[in-house]
């Protein structure tokens, strides 16, 4: 029997790439930085992935696209093991997965907020419109279709848009 | 720490969440406007989603074989550990929204703490849920403003939901034996430590929206032993029903 040899980290995070996340299908859970490491060894590769939000329902159907993915490779039994240190951060996001986020039409998150105390008023941030890139801008709810997005509405090209809060 | 105690401490934990999510999901689509049926149904989610990590790890700890969903679903009422405040019916929006502030801003302390756990499961959980609870207080920090320096109907149905509010307060920072034991192992934390820093948070916001701490001479307590108000066995015999009916049902 010839024995081939096992795939990097670099392959397999290659492989995940083509898992796209439920609920921002332009993105991969590998960009997202849900994928936190990939490890193949002869008996198997074991995926460590963490949640986005707590109670995200995609997660489910993540693990089972990441199965499905990795089976077409043949590289045996698939673990996934869930960490939740450290805590899933939008800071993760890379400025490629960025860009394809507002070409989608959701405008990408800022900075995290870390701040201890929570401010009486919100801070006057503004968010860039992914339709017609205008600042003039304001946030319509924190809570939009999805945990991850909040609605936003555009007073220069009069649209509602979803941005991807920043956490 | 005995296994029994991280095991009741983390039930306290995941109660407080599990019954106010469901609590809050009440008003999946009773909602006063469009946002906020979006919003209280968001939090709700996260909190069940909080709760059911923790009472995962209670499961594990406990190492009998029960899952989340068997802590969730088959204990009575007495066998939950919840503050008594999270059990309340949810009122109108003004008392909803003020409970949010007042178990929300000792959730985000609470949850900012055990980031520090000596148990690693913990403090991830931690780690998550404190993000969670820093977007909850913004958004009930808004609303109890909102509501409190309004119209005179929001601000009397908000002072009114203060009034009845605030006496269940005092029961989520009253350490008992197995906090002060969750404490000094570094497992959990004490809550009478978070007081101050909870106050600090809540007084503004309430001082902002023109509302006034009323003067209560004694506060309700008794969640965290099991003698809970009658609302309790009502919400978890319409929570726990359908999990009742068909033991062992997965969809």
């Amino acid at each position: 029997m010839v024995r081939r040899a096992l795939p990097s980290r670099e392959e397999l995070l290659e492989i995940l790439d083509a898992v796209k996340d439920p609920e921002v299908p332009v993105l991969s859970v590998v960009e997202l930085g849900i994928v936190r490491d990939a490890v193949a060894a002869d008996d198997g590769v074991v995926v460590t992935i963490t949640p986005t939000y707590s109670g995200c329902p995609a997660m489910h159907e993540i693990e089972s696209e990441i199965r499905r993915a990795l089976a077409a490779d043949a590289l045996g039994p698939v673990e996934i093991r869930t960490t939740y240190a450290p805590a899933w951060t939008t800071d993760w996001i890379t400025d490629a997965a960025r860009k394809k986020l507002e070409a989608y039409g959701i405008a990408p998150p800022g900075p995290a907020d870390s701040s201890e105390l929570i401010p009486l008023r919100r801070r006057a941030t503004t968010v860039r419109c992914p339709y017609c890139q205008s600042h003039d801008t304001q946030q319509r709810s924190v809570f939009g279709s999805t945990a991850c997005k909040s609605i936003w509405f555009c007073n220069e090209c009069r649209q509602p848009f979803e941005e991807f809060k920043a956490i | 720490m005995t296994d029994s105690s991280s095991l009741q401490y983390l039930l306290r934990l995941g109660d407080d969440r599990l019954v106010l999510g469901h609590r809050l999901s009440e008003w999946c689509g009773h909602g006063p406007i469009l946002e906020e049926d979006i919003a209280l149904a968001n939090i709700a989610l996260d909190l069940i989603g909080e709760a059911a990590l923790l009472l995962k790890l209670a499961g594990q700890l406990e190492g009998k074989g029960r899952d989340e969903d068997a802590i969730a679903y088959f204990r009575d009422a007495t066998d939950y550990r919840n503050a008594l405040i999270v059990e309340l019916p949810i009122g109108d929006f003004a008392f909803t929204i003020m409970r949010q502030l007042l178990f929300g801003t000792f959730s985000l302390a609470q949850m900012d703490a055990l980031q520090r756990s000596t148990n690693a499961d913990l403090a991830g959980i931690a780690s998550k849920a404190v993000k969670e609870a820093r977007y909850h207080v913004r958004h009930s920090t808004q609303w109890v403003v909102t509501l409190g320096d309004g119209s005179d109907e929001s601000h009397d149905r908000a002072q009114r939901a203060l009034d009845e509010l605030w006496r269940y307060t005092g029961e989520l920072f009253l350490p008992d034996a197995i906090d002060q034991e969750a404490a000094a192992s570094g497992f959990g934390v004490d809550p009478s430590t978070l007081a101050d820093l909870w106050r600090a948070q809540v007084e503004p916001v309430l001082q902002a929206g023109k509302l006034t701490i009323p003067p209560v001479a004694y506060m309700q307590r008794g969640g965290r032993d099991g003698r809970h108000t009658e609302h309790l066995g009502h919400m978890l015999a319409e929570m726990q029903i359908v999990a009742r009916s068909h033991p062992g049902a997965a969809w």
